[in-house]
């Protein structure tokens, strides 16, 4: 890889202990992917940060970097494993939060914002077309590839923290036009009516176009929440961070379809809720907001809840961030969804909070959520908004 | 006639991933390995269900193996590892991708890849000098 004269200098550790470790995990990488150089980026988001994943060691080696590390670039965070500020309410034990909170004052200390969602694109972390950035949390980095046009390889924590003190990456991968081009196509016969129908889609097309970028005929409408969660499921399942869908997302037409073919009809949509869906009645917990939830989200929650009450045997968790629980304290939502018994998870999610022990079974519209919710030992049943809002105030799913 | 025990040298050269120097004894798998679940950073043992190396400890030996797998956290556990005094020596991979080699590197582990593992046995001992790797193994003549 070829290396500008300042950032030899970067490499060597004139700009301190941060930026020559950076610089150690960005050449590296770039060697072994074949990067020829650097290149800048425009902004990043950071995963890891929940102390659930961290423990000890990642804590340790955050605080390391934040004594003399500053990020170069506007930089994001994804979700924490409890809500910063209301983490009792979550049932979210003393000493976790305690730690948890010096895994924020590190990234704090960097420069970092404090957003804590893995939907940077809804609070002011947005690319642009053909952009160059370097993002980790992979619903993210599929939907900044794929719905906005903008170029990133699926970055893990440290590398992504590499890119913001050095404000590059190496150009490899998803960073190039030739990496770029669909290879499998993707054609669906079924009718995607509610969200989680874009959920089960994502497992169809993530378990065909296993490390593949799909092309996808068939669709002629879809809307930022079905994309966001088409995003997270596709890309939990197995295909590449990026999609084409003609008409739909950007550079798509510059492409043909590829000669391998697939088609994804009612009977395979039926099959994926099938294997996502546990035998279980009785509702623990419902948790909307894989992705974090759009305002728009949270208006249909609020609207669905008024004058309903949850039962007091299931708890009702809407993730979201603090900036979109911001609107909704202002419209009124807030007060709606916590007057049903309802409670907002900011900053925080199913797929990163510690909830292993404490519910047996959850409910959610997202297909991303089951998956991690079985790695926390919890059986999964995904439906419509509709359905989960019953199956709470019921406790139960009929 | 000759009895007893001889020396075989060998010398590979491959590509720096982590800079350093390491010497240690082999211990060599044709299994990847997944640092985040598959080896328990406080004890340093592998704990990985039905994986060739399962109970063996790694503090110290080089780790010969032919590349990650599992979670980008791994990375961590790397770290924490070596902040526990439970890390390898040094690693050898037949082709180093992104956990181990940012494990290596923000854990100051010696790392190279590129090198045919085939021709390290367990027990040998191992001598890593930036991206040559020499290899000595006693064996009976």
């Amino acid at each position: 890889m070829q290396l500008t004269k300042e950032e030899e200098n970067m490499l060597d550790g004139e700009e301190g202990y941060a930026v020559k470790k950076s610089m150690e995990i960005l050449v590296a990488l770039g060697n072994i992917y074949g990067a020829e150089s650097l290149i800048k980026v425009g902004s990043v988001q950071v995963a890891g940060v929940s102390y659930h994943n961290l423990g000890d060691a990642g804590l340790q080696f955050l605080s390391e970097l934040a004594r003399d590390g500053k990020v170069k670039v506007l930089t994001t965070l994804n979700p924490a494993g409890m809500d910063l500020k209301d983490w009792k309410k979550l049932g979210i034990d003393k000493e976790f939060a305690r730690k948890q909170k010096l895994v924020i004052d590190a990234f704090d200390k960097m420069g970092i914002i404090i957003s804590c969602t893995c939907t940077p694109y809804l609070i002011g972390n947005l690319p642009i077309f053909g952009e160059h950035i370097a993002w980790s949390e992979s619903s993210a980095v599929t939907f900044a590839n794929s719905v906005i046009g903008a170029r990133t390889n699926r970055e893990g924590g440290p590398s992504a923290l590499a890119a913001a003190f050095v404000g590059k990456t190496p150009n490899y991968g998803l960073h190039l036009d030739e990496k770029r081009v669909p290879d499998i196509h993707i054609h669906v016969t079924a009718e995607l009516k509610k969200l989680s129908d874009w959920g089960a889609f994502g497992y169809c097309v993530g378990e065909n176009a296993e490390n593949k970028i799909p092309y996808i005929t068939g669709i002629d409408h879809a809307d930022l929440d079905d994309l966001k969660s088409f995003c997270a499921s596709v890309v939990t399942y197995g295909a590449k961070p990026l999609f084409f869908i003609p008409k739909i997302t950007p550079g798509s037409m510059d492409h043909q379809p590829p000669k391998e073919m697939i088609t994804i009809e009612t009977r395979d949509i039926e099959n994926a809720y099938e294997s996502i869906n546990d035998d279980f009645s009785t509702v623990d917990l419902v948790c909307i907001g894989c992705p974090h939830c759009s305002i728009k989200e949270v208006a249909k929650i609020a609207r669905m809840l008024k004058g309903k009450t949850i039962s007091p045997h299931t708890q009702f968790w809407v993730a979201s961030s603090r900036f979109v629980k911001g609107i909704a304290d202002d419209r009124g939502y807030t007060e709606t969804i916590e007057g049903a018994g309802g409670k907002f998870a900011c900053d925080t999610c199913m797929a990163v909070a510690p909830l292993k022990g404490r519910f047996r079974s959850v409910v959610t519209t997202s297909a991303k959520g089951c998956y991690y919710s079985r790695h926390n030992n919890m059986m999964t049943k995904m439906g419509s908004l509709q359905e989960c809002i019953e199956a709470a105030v019921k406790g139960k799913w009929s | 006639m000759y009895r007893g025990s001889c020396e075989r040298k060998m010398e590979l050269r491959g590509r720096v991933i982590s800079k350093g120097n390491a010497e240690g004894e082999a211990l060599t798998t044709s299994q990847p390995i997944s640092f985040y679940g598959g080896v328990d950073p406080d004890t340093s043992k592998i704990i990985e269900k039905g994986h060739e190396l399962e109970g063996e400890c790694v503090r110290a030996r080089i780790l010969v193996f032919p590349n990650g797998k599992g979670s980008t956290v791994g990375s961590y556990t790397l770290y924490r590892m070596k902040k526990n005094g439970n890390a390898p020596a040094g690693m050898i991979n037949r082709e180093c991708e992104t956990v181990v080699a940012v494990g290596a590197i923000i854990s100051e582990i010696p790392c190279v890849d590129k090198i045919d593992i085939s021709k390290i046995g367990s027990g040998d001992t191992i001598l890593i000098e930036a991206d040559v790797v020499r290899i000595k193994r006693k064996s009976k003549a």
